[in-house]
């Protein structure tokens, strides 16, 4: 049963190393062609450490760590019942090849539609590096239709 | 490199147009996200939930919306982002990526630019709305 109630509820922390293959496969398979993205010289010209992780990179950290499906796995609510409503992302610092991040998911909001037949379930993940630095935060609505 | 007092409320910044979607990049995408949610995948499994064939990932096009934002300004300038998925997109599809410049904000400091996004496909349906904020020189 979906209410309020669950608003608050935290998952285990995780631990994902961010790896310098899996920061060029998404490059190509995003169609990128910016240097900085693809080649360890130009991203060190640009100022980075390693290849960066392009803008929405943190969402595949989250997909490593299994946090994709938590909430539904938690509630056992059907996949195929639900959407991805909305997506964010809040900036610190760069995260770049061999940067190893941690975080924990939280349940931040619960919102109903139409009497319930659609609900809004929000969860939030602050991404801290191998330095303790904040580095991103990630927002994340779940859409799920009921009927 | 794009100057803050360079820009007015309004401005478009320059549109990505993406090659068309095809399965063999949603697939690359599955593998690089590690997102194998079987609608993206298998034609069979997506018209089991009442689809016409496999979709795109929400966060394809959202990473396309971010190529747009780090075409224009480097990525160490990006300070939030986020967007809602309004519709599916599908193999064939050419999603547009555009931005327009919403409010000019001095901040802790910082020269902010708060862009309005959205993704659109051929038809000109909007598959994804956003907002961004980037702090500018």
């Amino acid at each position: 049963m979906l209410d309020q109630s669950i608003v608050g509820r935290e998952y285990a922390p995780f631990t994902v190393e961010v790896e310098k293959g899996r920061l060029r496969a998404f490059a190509k398979a995003i169609g990128e062609t910016n240097p900085v993205y693809l080649d360890e010289a130009a991203a060190h010209d640009a100022g980075y450490r390693s290849l960066p992780a392009p803008p929405t990179y943190a969402f595949t950290i989250m997909m490593d760590a299994d946090q994709g499906f938590k909430v539904l796995e938690d509630f056992g609510i059907d996949k195929a019942r639900t959407v991805h409503g909305e997506q964010g992302f809040v900036y610190h610092r760069d995260i770049c090849a061999g940067d190893v991040l941690s975080g924990r998911q939280r349940i931040v909001e619960f919102a109903e539609k139409k009497g319930g037949a659609l609900q809004f379930i929000t969860t939030e993940i602050a991404l801290v590096n191998q330095d303790g630095l904040p580095v991103c935060e990630l927002r994340l609505v779940i859409v799920v239709r009921n009927g | 490199m794009v100057r803050f007092k360079d820009i007015q409320v309004g401005d478009a910044i320059p549109a990505l147009v993406k090659p068309a979607l095809d399965r063999v990049q949603i697939a690359m995408f599955a593998g690089a996200t590690g997102d194998f949610n079987p609608i993206h995948i298998d034609d069979q499994a997506a018209q089991a939930n009442k689809l016409p064939g496999i979709i795109a990932h929400g966060m394809l096009s959202m990473a396309f919306l971010g190529q747009l934002l780090t075409n224009w300004a480097p990525q160490k300038a990006l300070r939030g982002f986020s967007t809602r998925f309004t519709a599916m997109a599908f193999p064939g599809d050419i999603i547009t990526c555009r931005g327009v410049v919403k409010a000019k904000i001095e901040e802790n400091g910082e020269n902010l630019v708060d862009l309005e996004l959205s993704a659109v496909n051929q038809k000109g349906e909007q598959t994804l709305a956003g907002k961004a904020r980037i702090a500018l020189p």
